[in-house]
């Protein structure tokens, strides 16, 4: 491995890696000098809008748009789904315009008469038994290994079985969807889009606009958040780049937060009725689980449930339930947040059956995780118990104290693949000493900027600054898209492929005239020196200057020489909780995430990833859920009132620690933007339990089921 | 939003000239926190709106001894918070511009915004009206009804009164002064609010042609007052359900009491069975605690919000304990 040139340098050759460095974009979005898609004004720009359902179901029988033709100002109209089309639920796209002004735009859509005839609709999933009355349901999958009605009989074991669930949430993403497009030639397309695939975007587009790939530019330099929702062109972007073709002038058109929250995708939601059994020292023997959900009118992921550990006998059986809620998108960590609560929250009543700790349930069967990660799984439940002071604060189901606030202790971990995507880095060293990198990747606002400058800088021995980092254009070489953790992995094997390739190629420039071989030379402290003596030395500038008035460019790809990264992380995740048993408030003392992901390139960024993910934790945990109305078939919260996240003063102290060293960093770099977020909901959940002495069943835990649990049993 | 007349007058008197006589023609700008967002959803559709921004006499906080509290309806509710005056005699005020985490609604928002903002049910704010009627049929009872009326609602007004200032002006017995075309008149706050029984009704008495100029706040002394809200977020939320408190006490025993409950009926709910269950009682656990009983006694809870009259009795129960702690 350590013959590989391009290999990760060991501990004490890294001068930036692994150190906490801020983002190098920091000050651009502090002082909101950062342009975002929705900041984009184009010359004579027409701004769009778009015409939305009333209905969750419905046919269209007539559209008039005559009226809105004449209005002032309105340059463009387009017909999305007309007579005939049926509408799969409230808020998709019949209409999209184009007008001088917003307001022009929005006058014109209220200005266009549709005519519905109304179907009959279906918008919430959480009971099956009604979802089967209304039809709805769509049996996916049943899985089988083992023996599990032999291990259920067997003699001696403890048996649990409940009822639990996560609801369909949305993305809440601060800048909405939307595109800024512009024709720059008959057959040219260049779009401002907030996406997660700069490179992926240009081919979506050109499908289906009938023109080469090639002329498609899509620029995205700043992104106010995707989490998964953000990988296509959609068709509102289609249609804004149809409007802008047919009034020959920019059109932008990002979607209002109503929009937002009813069509721009939804995390499917998850229920299950699950038995599982242990033997009397906590060995997990069986599963089963009745598991269903929705995503909308298509179907949703199967939930991998048992989630991480193979009980060794096991059934689960899968539902697609079909609704008109708005079509599902990836959420951060597809199906693992619900897999997880589906699994951890069980385990966690059966231990408490069992008068065992969770956390030493946990630990026993470790092992029935995949590969390493039991190993991974109990050092890492051990850290989380020591940061959250397990041993001091937790006590057995029920707080026995008086007073109406109970504190309660949960646990829970998670897994996640992570390897890097598809990337390619042009790399430039300039005669004058300027570094340039180049992908064709975007910044999610994850730190992939800042992540590729400290590769760079680290190899070439130079600080972060003296790196320009080129990316959020198509125009940049081929990258992957941002989704599954993949990014980091992907850009930073990339550029350190590319930047030793180029520092090899600047010590051989410089090798005569220092009269040192080639491969004898380093680059630290922003020289190039002989490594056996540092008084044969060039400045990084005089070194540069040796170039001759040409520069060196190299490319980096991944996959490619050299293993740089892997996939396969753990965590945990530990909760502390106050719950007032008068009032059913849960408030968060604190949350501690433990959490590996190989090699850390930059201390900081990764750490701010679990920070995030925690607070998004605790957001679905307690406040989210898309709330859908029977009567109307309409969301009734589409709006960052009713659908709530959390505020600073929610979410209590945050614990990351990362692990790192013998172990872990030899692992290469592996993706983080994903595991953190998937733990807190069973570890909040189980910290409830553990305070009140009774289980409240599905996410978000609010008031009124607390309250509704406590009636039924634990300490009120 | 659509097309509308934007007046800025100096005066009240040109302020009142301003305002059309019938609902819809016009609305009232003051804060702004809560009409133009009506506005921009098109649930308010005024023709011209009077911004009473520039009508000097309407702002600040003013203190007499004998006299009490005097807030011009444009006072911000930070204004209000740094008032020396309420700060020594009517801390229970203060608190609650603490409750509304939100430093952007303490600049911008004004007291008198705050008694005539508009619910916040989420049929009205979609456009269903007030009333939340669809196809005939009155929307909450079988819909979501999760935030909505735990008290008189009967209906056909299922909203909740979102006014986080007015149960705690209430129990303090503040006035409130209302100029109209033919003169000013004062009224009690609580006659401000009315539940509405048709369309085309609203939950104000206010009229049409009518602005807030003061709210008069008798002088304290003597007065023992909380308030108490139960938010399930920490952060900028509305209450589930809240209680203000104001005990006239008497050596250590209840004279007299108020207590008003916020976001629970369509109305701040003025209720007579928890002021009853206090007066003439020595404050203590089991006292607060038969108080807020008495006041969810005649609570009817639609399907899905039973546990707001949980969340009543415990609000009303600290707000009680809380008083009894404090004020002075």
């Amino acid at each position: 491995m350590a013959s590989c040139k391009y290999a990760w340098p060991p501990v004490g050759h890294r001068g930036l890696i692994g150190q906490s460095i801020s983002r190098i974009d920091g000050p651009a979005k502090s002082s909101g000098r950062a342009k975002y898609t929705y900041d984009v004004k184009l010359p004579g720009m027409l701004y769009g809008a778009c015409l939305r359902s009333a209905y969750a179901h419905a046919k269209i029988t007539a559209v008039d748009t005559s009226a809105a033709a004449k209005m002032p100002g309105v340059k463009g109209i387009r017909v999305i789904q007309g007579v005939g089309k049926e509408i799969q639920w409230a808020g998709d796209e019949i209409v999209e315009v184009a007008a001088t002004t917003e307001q022009a735009a929005q006058d014109a859509v209220r200005a266009i008469k549709v005519e519905y005839q109304q179907l009959p609709f279906f918008v919430n999933e959480a009971n099956l038994q009604k979802d089967q009355a209304a039809s709805r349901t769509k049996p996916a999958s049943e899985l089988k290994v083992g023996d599990p009605d032999k291990a259920f009989a067997e003699d001696g074991v403890v048996i649990h079985e409940g009822h639990y669930g996560v609801p369909v949430i949305t993305h809440c993403c601060l800048e909405a969807h939307g595109h800024a497009t512009e024709w720059t030639g008959p057959k040219n397309l260049r779009t401002h889009s907030s996406t997660q695939g700069v490179s992926a975007l240009p081919m979506q587009f050109a499908e289906a606009l009938n023109i080469p790939s090639a002329n498609v530019e899509v620029i995205c330099q700043y992104m106010g958040g995707g989490f998964g929702s953000k990988f296509q062109m959609d068709r509102w972007g289609q249609y804004t780049a149809l409007l802008a073709k047919d009034t020959g002038k920019p059109v932008k058109y990002l979607l209002e937060r109503a929009a937002e929250q009813e069509v721009a995708g939804c995390r499917p939601s998850g229920f299950a009725r699950v038995k599982v059994a242990a033997r009397k020292d906590g060995t997990l023997t069986a599963w089963e689980s009745e598991c269903w959900g929705t995503g909308g009118p298509g179907p949703s992921g199967i939930l991998p449930i048992p989630y991480v550990l193979d009980i060794p006998n096991r059934i689960r059986r899968h539902t697609f339930v079909s609704t008109n809620i708005g079509p599902s998108r990836a959420w951060r960590a597809p199906n693992h947040p619900q897999s997880c609560l589906l699994t951890m929250a069980p385990l966690d009543d059966l231990a408490a059956k069992l008068n065992m700790d969770p956390l030493e349930l946990l630990m026993k069967n470790a092992h029935l995780a995949p590969e390493n990660l039991g190993k991974v799984y109990r050092e890492e439940l051990q850290k989380a118990a020591e940061l959250a002071e397990w041993s001091k604060l937790w006590h057995p189901r029920g707080e026995k104290t008086s007073g109406h606030l109970k504190r309660g202790l949960g646990v829970s971990f998670h897994t996640w693949g992570g390897r890097g995507h598809v990337s390619n880095c042009l790399f430039s060293i300039e005669p004058d000493g300027s570094v340039v990198a180049e992908l064709g990747s975007q910044d999610l606002g994850t730190g992939t900027r800042t992540v590729i400058a400290v590769v760079a800088a680290d190899t070439l021995g130079l600080p972060v600054g003296a790196v320009t980092v080129k990316i959020g254009d198509s125009r940049y070489p081929y990258d992957g898209p941002s989704g599954g953790s993949t990014t980091v992995g992907g850009v930073s094997a990339s550029t350190r492929r590319a930047a030793v390739d180029a520092r090899d190629s600047l010590f051989a420039a410089v090798a005569p005239a220092l009269g040192v071989p080639a491969d004898q030379l380093v680059a630290v402290g922003g020289t190039i020196q002989a490594k056996n003596d540092p008084t044969k030395r060039l400045s990084w500038k005089q070194a540069c200057a040796k170039l001759g008035g040409r520069k060196i460019q190299t490319t980096g790809k991944n996959p490619g020489e050299c293993m740089l990264g892997s996939s396969g992380v753990g965590g945990v995740t530990a909760a502390d909780v106050s719950v007032d048993v008068e009032t059913g408030l849960v408030r968060i003392n604190r949350m501690v995430a433990v959490q590996d992901c190989g090699l850390i390139i930059d201390m900081k960024t990764a750490k701010s990833q679990c920070y995030g993910a925690l607070i998004m934790g605790i957001g679905y945990s307690l406040f989210e859920e898309k709330i859908m109305d029977n009567i109307t078939g309409r969301m009734l919260n589409p709006n960052m009132e009713f659908y709530k996240l959390c505020s600073l003063p929610d979410i209590g102290e945050l614990v990351v620690h990362m692990m790192t060293g013998p172990g872990y960093d030899e692992r290469g770099v592996i993706g983080l933007g994903e595991p953190p977020v998937i733990s807190p909901g069973a570890a909040i959940s189980n910290a409830v339990a553990n305070a009140i002495g009774v289980r409240v069943p599905t996410l978000p835990i609010t008031p009124e089921k607390v309250l509704a649990a406590l009636a039924k049993g634990g300490v009120a | 939003m659509e097309r509308f007349e934007y007046a800025s007058p100096v005066s009240r008197k040109e302020a009142v000239g301003l305002l059309a006589e019938t609902w819809g023609e016009t609305e009232i700008l003051a804060g702004g926190t809560d009409v133009l967002s009506r506005m921009k959803d098109y649930v308010s559709t005024p023709k011209r709106l009077v911004s009473l921004k520039r009508i000097k006499d309407l702002k600040g906080v003013h203190y007499a001894p004998g006299h009490g509290l005097r807030i011009g309806s444009m006072a911000t509710l930070r204004e209000i918070k740094v008032n020396t005056y309420v700060q020594r005699y009517y801390p229970a005020l203060v608190d609650t511009a603490n409750l509304i985490r939100s430093q952007q609604l303490h600049s911008m928002g004004t007291i008198g915004g705050s008694l005539l903002q508009r619910p916040r049910c989420w049929y009205y704010r979609l456009g269903y009206g007030l009333l939340a009627q669809y196809e005939g049929k009155s929307l909450p009872p079988e819909g979501d009804n999760r935030y909505h009326a735990i008290l008189g609602n009967s209906g056909p007004a299922y909203f909740t009164s979102p006014s986080t200032f007015a149960p705690i002006l209430i129990a303090l017995e503040a006035r409130v002064e209302l100029l109209g075309p033919s003169g000013s008149r004062t009224i009690p706050l609580e006659k401000l609010f009315t539940t509405p029984t048709k369309t085309g009704e609203r939950e104000h008495t206010l009229h049409p042609n009518e602005i807030v100029t003061e709210i008069l706040v008798p002088p304290a002394g003597g007065i023992r007052s909380a308030v108490h809200e139960i938010r399930q977020k920490e952060g900028l939320d509305w209450a589930l359900t809240a209680a203000a408190v104001a005990l006239h006490m008497k050596d250590n025993t209840v004279r007299s009491a108020r207590v008003v409950l916020g976001q629970v009926a369509p109305v701040p709910w003025d209720s007579q069975e928890a002021a009853h269950a206090l007066v003439g009682k020595t404050l203590s656990e089991q006292v607060a605690e038969a108080a807020g009983k008495a006041a969810v006694s005649e609570a009817t809870p639609l399907s899905m919000n039973g546990y707001k009259v949980q969340l009543t009795r415990v609000a009303v129960k600290r707000a009680v304990l809380q008083a009894a702690k404090g004020g002075a």
